[in-house]
């Protein structure tokens, strides 16, 4: 049983902090596929990355419930960080979670088990934050859609492997669909539901 | 299990008094102690809380009003941590309440702490109360009726 002793701290000036790291998120969004930097930094309880540690203190509240996928769930340092900062429900059903947090992408459930929003209220949908290897180096993916000058490429490792093919679903369902942000360590990648892989080589 | 207890109510007593004291007695007296590394777990923040009342012993509760109460959490290097919550906007005082509470529960200063620190402090507030209560008994007027009466 550890005790709340073992908890890392949150960010060290809340305001100036979160209001960065909103920034970059909200930068991220806007230009789908380029990679933006965390750069306050914040204690990061065992498997989460700092990226995700930052989001989660800038973003999540007692009004956003959380899934956490098992890698992240069986963690209970990590949950109680969690619970200790944000205050966030953690949930046992993912298709009402305002956020999910996935730390083993290769366990990534089917995304029609996460909430896809309602035609009125697209915007109730889960924002996935999915923890991948890098943003640096990988395959390259060419995205395409608003936000894109033309087209634009990513380098990234990413697991689940077909985690573009499984975003298709985004196509069918708009305005409906799902939100992803890619993080590794300090950087982060939106994938909006309106961003569409063009082609990817090999 | 009942050390537990015993620290619990040595924390809450601890509480109630620092909740009551002024940002700046508690810097001074926490000024002549050697303090061990410390560090931020939770920066001081305001908020509200909702203050419920109730008209009589046994009216219906209701919300009263929001009043601003500020908290903090500090965590010793050994590994205490504590946590500061006291009434206004003043949040270095939740601070200090929370690196106080901490110290309270570390081994090797919490008798310090409580020596220098909370029981001047409490002799403080204890005499602050008494003389309150005397300026108050002193205005006190005794009714009596006399016993009215044609014999």
């Amino acid at each position: 049983m550890t005790t709340i002793a073992e908890l890392p701290p949150g960010f060290a000036d809340k305001v100036l902090s979160a209001q960065s790291t909103f920034r970059s998120v909200m930068d991220a969004m806007a230009r789908p596929g380029s990679v933006q930097r965390i750069v306050p930094g914040a204690g990061t309880p065992d498997t989460m990355m700092r990226g995700t540690a930052a989001i989660a203190l800038t973003l999540f509240d007692h009004d956003t419930p959380l899934w956490l996928d098992s890698r992240m769930a069986e963690s209970p340092d990590l949950v109680k960080w969690l619970k200790f900062h944000t205050g966030a429900p953690v949930m046992q059903d993912s298709s009402i979670a305002s956020f999910a947090l996935i730390g083993d992408g290769a366990a990534l459930p089917p995304l029609e088990r996460f909430a896809l929003g309602t035609s009125e209220y697209p915007d109730r949908s889960t924002t996935v934050i999915l923890q991948v290897e890098s943003l640096e180096a990988g395959r390259p993916f060419e995205l395409r859609g608003p936000g894109i000058d033309g087209a634009t490429t990513l380098q990234a490792s990413i697991k689940p492997f077909d985690l573009f093919e499984r975003l298709h679903l985004n196509e069918a369902l708009f305005p409906r669909g799902i939100d992803v942000v890619l993080v590794a360590d300090d950087a982060v990648v939106a994938i909006p539901r309106t961003t569409r892989v063009v082609s990817k080589g090999s | 299990m009942t050390q537990h207890n015993d620290q619990q109510a040595q924390r809450k007593a601890a509480m109630a008094v620092l909740a009551q004291a002024e940002a700046g007695e508690i810097a001074a007296r926490l000024r002549n102690f050697a303090l061990p590394d410390h560090q931020d777990l939770r920066t001081p923040e305001n908020g509200l809380v909702m203050l419920r009342g109730r008209a009589g012993g046994d009216g219906a509760p209701f919300n009263l009003g929001e009043a601003t109460v500020s908290r903090a959490a500090v965590r010793l290097a050994s590994g205490e941590v504590g946590f500061g919550y006291t009434l206004g906007r003043d949040g270095e005082k939740a601070r200090l309440i929370a690196l106080c509470d901490a110290l309270v529960q570390s081994r090797d200063f919490g008798g310090a702490v409580e020596r220098d620190v909370i029981a001047p402090l409490r002799e403080q507030l204890m005499t602050r109360r008494t003389q309150a209560a005397a300026e108050t008994a002193a205005t006190k007027v005794d009714f009596y009726t006399m016993v009215r009466g044609e014999g």
